[in-house]
């Protein structure tokens, strides 16, 4: 009896946590996502021959003259910015979903958590049923608007946030959700009392993330802002590790929590404003890409980081070109698929760990 | 490296917890820290690896005030061991454990030679170096302490501050951990729970009562009935260990301490 009870058997003897080297994986997704890139310009209700569509590429990005015609104009003027646009915003996607993981210590969180996205939503629908932006396209003035509801969400979140110091996990979380919720009510008042049905139509599309409006000039903004976040993100990678063991732990390491808090919410709300400015707000990717990310190469984020943002720039690359392509007379919301493709990928990955270790 | 804490006041969710203790953690001793729930054990030990800031009073390292040195610094001298449990991120024992390089490393630093040997060592310390690729959620609680205990080794400090490590294991696995930090020879301040474990592990004890260190000596000085009974509220006799010699409290589980009565100053 005693050494029965003496002997309690040490349980989880499986769970070899089994992943994959991080530089290769990072080459073969780079090699993906530039083949997937290519396919995202080829194919499409003209289809255009990958050949074709890197010597288009190869002649503008050389300086030479462009061949007059068809080809140019598809791929250069429409195609390629698409593509661009989808890379950047899945990759940023990747980025902030990680990011906010971690800032809230909860591997289910995402950026619509942090209420930033209702509020870019909200700017945009307001520029869209008060008449700023230029009738169903996402225009410049449109983007514009988005991106001062997300700062102005960010300012409204941290205030209810740090208020009594701290920036604690779930007090980030209960302000960002009241705030948020706060908001999407606005945002459906403002669709309801629209009324003209080609601008509620627009204003959904909206909301449920699109890539339609891409075109060179709306590129600039997050070309600048997923790197730039990246960059912030990758030089604290060490402290991010040490946030997922604990805020107590984190101060032994020598890691400032608060101060880290603070940096990691300003670049999560600045590239979320980003993202939903340029591309509506597009759901699942960024909690789904770090996740399906953490299985692959575990959760160092040193690694995570880089693998993310490609992981997610290939996925919404791809997913793309099946809203463009499935069906013929219409395009489908990307925020859609996404939707579609990440529920059940989700639950099946969430499934298998959970009968693994427990 | 020795620890002095000068008239520390802590307030913590706007109440005074630590209310001008005083202590020393002398060089290559280990301190422990006894007191009933709420008498600010771990308040005062998250000042000093600086999780919380001191309302008033010093906590010196080696003769300097630790907040005129970076967090990072400090971190180098001084690492912790806190209750925390940490979450399910799919990290490795590994990664958990090359985590205590963390002070040492700037943005962008990659791992090199001599952080890859501390981690092995830290790990070989501990009897976990055959289950570095293993995930850290996967492990028994013993297991998580001991990565604990070797990522704190990784930083490579002067001083260990442990907090009620032994919380949560199981009597082989509380022995184990205790063995371990002993066998380090190196400055630590723990706290602990279990007297009898604070009794044979520690040089040195401070007793915390409400806030402030009521009596500090070498174990069989400090724990005696009539401090047992006001602090702790329980009748008990202390006796030799009939194995080791230590000092050992044979609580009384039937009757509780008697009333208050007046307490002689223990300092």
């Amino acid at each position: 009896m005693r050494s029965a009870l003496s002997r309690r058997a040490d349980t989880g003897t499986a769970g070899d946590a089994r992943t994959l080297p991080a530089g290769p994986l990072l080459l073969v997704l780079g090699i993906v996502l530039l083949l997937a890139l290519t396919a995202a310009v080829a194919w499409g209700s003209t289809s255009v021959p990958p050949a074709e569509v890197w010597s288009v590429v190869g002649r503008r990005l050389t300086g030479a003259t462009p061949r007059p015609g068809t080809d140019d104009l598809i791929v250069w003027q429409l195609r390629v910015p698409r593509a661009l646009l989808a890379a950047l915003v899945g990759a940023g996607l990747g980025l902030v979903g990680t990011a906010v993981q971690a800032l809230v210590r909860n591997p289910l969180a995402d950026p619509y958590l942090l209420g930033i996205s209702n509020g870019a939503s909200l700017g945009a629908v307001a520029a869209l049923v008060l008449g700023l932006g230029t009738g169903g396209t996402l225009g410049i003035g449109l983007s514009g608007a988005a991106f001062a509801g997300a700062l102005a969400t960010f300012a409204l979140v941290w205030a209810v946030a740090a208020r009594r110091g701290g920036f604690a996990p779930l007090r980030l979380v209960l302000a960002g959700v009241a705030i948020g919720q706060f908001l999407s009510g606005f945002t459906s008042y403002l669709v309801l009392r629209a009324g003209d049905e080609q601008q509620t139509h627009s204003v959904l599309f909206w909301l449920m993330g699109s890539l339609g409006g891409a075109n060179w000039d709306l590129l600039a903004l997050p070309a600048l802002a997923v790197p730039g976040a990246w960059l912030c993100l990758q030089a604290r990678a060490r402290g991010l590790n040490a946030l997922l063991m604990g805020d107590e732990t984190a101060a032994g390491l020598g890691v400032d929590v608060t101060r880290l808090r603070r940096e990691l919410f300003t670049v999560t709300s600045v590239l979320t404003g980003v993202l939903v400015a340029v591309s509506g707000a597009i759901a699942f990717v960024a909690l789904m890409v770090p996740h399906v990310c953490r299985l692959l190469v575990g959760g160092d984020h040193r690694r995570l980081l880089p693998v993310s943002a490609l992981g997610g720039a290939v996925l919404l690359v791809v997913v793309d070109i099946v809203c463009r392509t499935a069906m013929d007379a219409q395009e489908l919301p990307v925020g859609v698929v996404t939707s579609l493709l990440g529920a059940p990928a989700l639950l099946y990955l969430l499934d298998r760990r959970l009968g693994s270790d427990s | 490296m020795r620890i002095d804490i000068e008239d520390l006041r802590v307030a913590y969710a706007g109440r005074t917890v630590v209310a001008g203790a005083h202590l020393v953690a002398a060089e290559g001793e280990i301190t422990g820290l006894v007191g009933p729930n709420g008498s600010g054990k771990s308040t005062l030990l998250r000042t000093v690896y600086r999780h919380l800031r001191p309302a008033a009073g010093r906590v010196l390292l080696a003769g300097t005030d630790i907040r005129e040195l970076s967090s990072a610094r400090s971190a180098r001298h001084v690492a912790a061991l806190p209750q925390e449990r940490g979450t399910d991120f799919e990290l490795t024992v590994r990664e958990v454990v090359a985590m205590g390089r963390t002070p040492y490393k700037r943005a962008f630093a990659g791992e090199d030679a001599t952080d890859r040997d501390v981690v092995a060592r830290a790990l070989a310390d501990v009897g976990m170096d055959g289950q570095a690729g293993r995930r850290f959620t996967a492990l028994s609680g013993g297991e998580r302490q001991r990565v604990l205990l070797a990522r704190a080794f990784a930083q490579g400090p002067d001083v260990l501050v442990l907090d009620e490590p032994t919380n949560h294991l199981d009597i082989r696995h509380q022995v184990e951990l205790l063995a371990l930090l002993r066998g380090r020879h190196r400055t630590a301040l723990v706290s602990l729970h279990d007297l009898n474990a604070a009794a044979s592990v520690c040089d040195r004890l401070h007793v915390l009562h409400a806030g402030t260190v009521i009596a500090s000596g070498p174990p069989r000085e400090v724990l005696t009935p009539p401090l047992l009974a006001e602090v702790f509220g329980v009748r008990a006799a202390v006796v030799d260990h009939p194995l080791t010699g230590d000092p050992l409290i044979a609580f009384d589980h039937r009757t509780p301490a008697q009333p208050k009565q007046e307490v002689p100053s223990w300092r």
